[in-house]
């Protein structure tokens, strides 16, 4: 472990997204966290975390996530196809006199129990993923991991975001999943600020437009960092430049920085110019939220 | 029509940059993409000329006439989805609302109904000679996995001769609109990455894909980049008696190639080499 933490985040809560996969929101997200001299890390990114793998965290604390899903007694099932006729996600189907339910499609939104004469449906939990707890350092780890074959991880993501895991009086990071859909929004509607990481490729530029739609919509205050910088011309930073938008940090494209990510290495634990990018963004982000406070408070 | 969808995992593997090489050294009649919340296949297939656009309904929306509202609490207390909030007089979220209905169902005075919202755009190129379908998720929506249902529905319905084989871009992770777009598909060809990311995420798509009866082909990208952890990824493909079927170098060109809208069989350079091995392989074992 290196000396000069980042120290005086108080308790910001930074999301880090894009709208591409793979541009390095996890790590942004875990080399943010490793550089402050306290912080939480959350992986809202539930169908593909990959937090842990970086901090190979000492897991103290397990929790199954469960939905409710319906079940039927048949033998008070009439028949009437009330609940098959209410399902707007068409989970419930009658054939051959019996009614057949489709996990994997119900929401939970627990209509069907409401428009049953018969009281023939009730709930019962159905285990979608699971959420652990985990120590490594200077870092408390929070993943959220959803089940293959399950549809959504928004419950995960929900719960991943319970206060009691943001409350703490330190930085907490939010490495949010890939895209600007429900999940996305979910993921960042609690943050001080967001980073939206960008590649410098036409597919890069084309992804962060989206997220910039979705933070201005949020209205978070937020910045970009370019992520794989080559020599050659960014097309993600002349967006940047384009449209008025904050950089607040380019990351060279660098073999070795690829090599020891590939690993599952926290590169600012392993050498000082690593640790020199993270620690200086964080402290911008600090600078930034304190701004931020003073113009909008 | 014999379908191969292209998936990863993990996002940032090469998907699209695959996908496209595939299409080009296919000369394929018929393709899509399904990322529809973060679609980019456009961008390099060449099109000159303007999709045809409609929009896409997703579920409808909640709306509340205040009017008739007595803040009974009742549509509040039933959703499970937190979209109805008390502030002053009752507010519907419409990025929260799933549109289960729940809340019209529950409302006493009839205040609550139920609207059609749009919920993304479908876009489907097409000339004499071939179709893509793809389309863009609005920001903010859910349920994606319909939108995927409908962009392969428009493809299939848009080809009118004999076409041998179609190819569809996939989206990343594991979750809704994965598993709709692997509905129906012949063969899914996975793009790893050999970083311990990359492993695990593949791990996971490949453990979701066995369960739809389609083969299932992987493949390395940059596997150069880290050659311990591409044998670790051929190994489980040996383990899992899953079809490997190549592995293309890290190229630093192709940034540039993607750049300037082409895809990386259209200039020579060693990925572009190496993708159609990768291509012959995958072709073989879709066609055997």
């Amino acid at each position: 472990m290196l000396d000069f933490m980042v120290e005086g985040t108080g308790n910001m809560k930074i999301a880090v997204l894009s709208g591409k996969g793979g541009t390095g929101k996890t790590l942004v997200s875990v080399n943010l966290a490793a550089v402050s001299k306290e912080a939480t890390y959350i992986d809202c990114d539930v169908e593909e975390a990959n937090g842990h793998l970086f901090f190979k965290p000492q897991w103290i604390e397990k929790e199954d996530i469960a939905v409710k899903i319906p079940q039927v007694d048949k033998k008070l099932c009439d028949g009437c196809r009330n609940c098959v006729n209410f399902c707007k996600f068409n989970a419930l189907v009658y054939v051959n006199d019996e009614l057949k339910i489709f996990d994997e499609i119900c929401h939970s939104c627990g209509g069907c129990i409401l428009v049953c004469p018969q009281k023939a449906l009730t709930e019962k939990d159905k285990i979608i993923g699971i959420i652990k707890k985990g120590i490594s350092d200077n870092v408390t780890i929070y993943t959220g991991v959803l089940n293959t074959g399950e549809p959504s991880g928004v419950p995960i993501i929900n719960k991943l975001l319970s206060e009691k895991n943001l409350k703490e009086n330190k930085l907490t990071v939010i490495d949010c999943p890939p895209g600007s859909s429900c999940v996305v929004m979910e993921s960042i509607k609690d943050a001080d600020y967001c980073i939206l990481v960008a590649e410098p490729t036409l597919f890069g530029v084309h992804n962060l437009k989206m997220v910039y739609q979705l933070v201005k919509l949020f209205d978070k205050p937020f910045g970009v960092v370019l992520n794989k910088c080559l020599k050659e011309d960014n097309p993600a930073e002349k967006y940047c430049l384009e449209n008025d938008i904050k950089i607040l940090s380019k990351i060279p494209f660098d073999n070795e920085l690829g090599t020891l990510n590939s690993n599952g290495e926290i590169v600012a634990n392993k050498d000082e110019k690593y640790k020199k990018i993270f620690s200086s963004l964080l402290n911008k982000l600090v600078k930034e939220v304190q701004n931020e406070a003073v113009v909008n408070p | 029509m014999k379908q191969l969808l292209i998936l990863s995992g993990k996002g940032g593997t090469g998907k699209t940059t695959i996908a496209s090489a595939f299409i080009k050294l296919s000369q394929a009649k018929a393709y899509a993409d399904c990322d529809v919340d973060a679609p980019n296949l456009h961008l390099i297939s060449g099109w000159n000329s303007e999709p045809t656009r409609s929009d896409y309904y997703g579920l409808q929306k909640a709306e509340i006439d205040l009017n008739q509202c007595i803040q009974c609490d009742q549509c509040r207390e039933n959703c499970r989805f937190d979209a109805i909030k008390l502030d002053e007089v009752y507010k519907i979220n419409p990025y929260a609302c799933e549109g289960c209905s729940v809340c019209e169902f529950v409302c006493p005075t009839g205040a609550i109904k139920m609207v059609p919202a749009v919920a993304g755009e479908l876009m489907l190129y097409s000339d004499k000679e071939k179709v893509f379908s793809t389309a863009q998720l609005k920001m903010g929506s859910g349920n994606s996995g319909l939108l995927v249902t409908e962009v392969k529905k428009q493809m299939k319905s848009a080809i009118n001769e004999e076409v041998k084989v179609a190819i569809i871009d996939g989206s990343p992770g594991i979750g809704c609109p994965v598993i709709a777009s692997l509905s129906g598909v012949d063969m899914v060809l996975i793009v790893a990455e050999p970083t311990v990311s990359g492993i695990s995420d593949m791990q996971r798509v490949i453990k979701t894909a066995v369960g739809f009866n389609t083969k299932i082909a992987v493949c390395i990208n940059k596997y150069d980049i880290n050659i311990d952890n591409s044998n670790k990824i051929e190994e489980i493909c040996n383990h899992q008696e899953l079809d490997f079927v190549g592995k293309i170098p890290f190229d630093s060109e192709v940034v540039k190639i993607i750049n300037s809208g082409q895809t990386i069989v259209d200039v020579d350079c060693i990925s572009g080499q190496e993708v159609k091995e990768v291509y012959e392989k995958t072709m073989n074992s879709l066609f055997n």
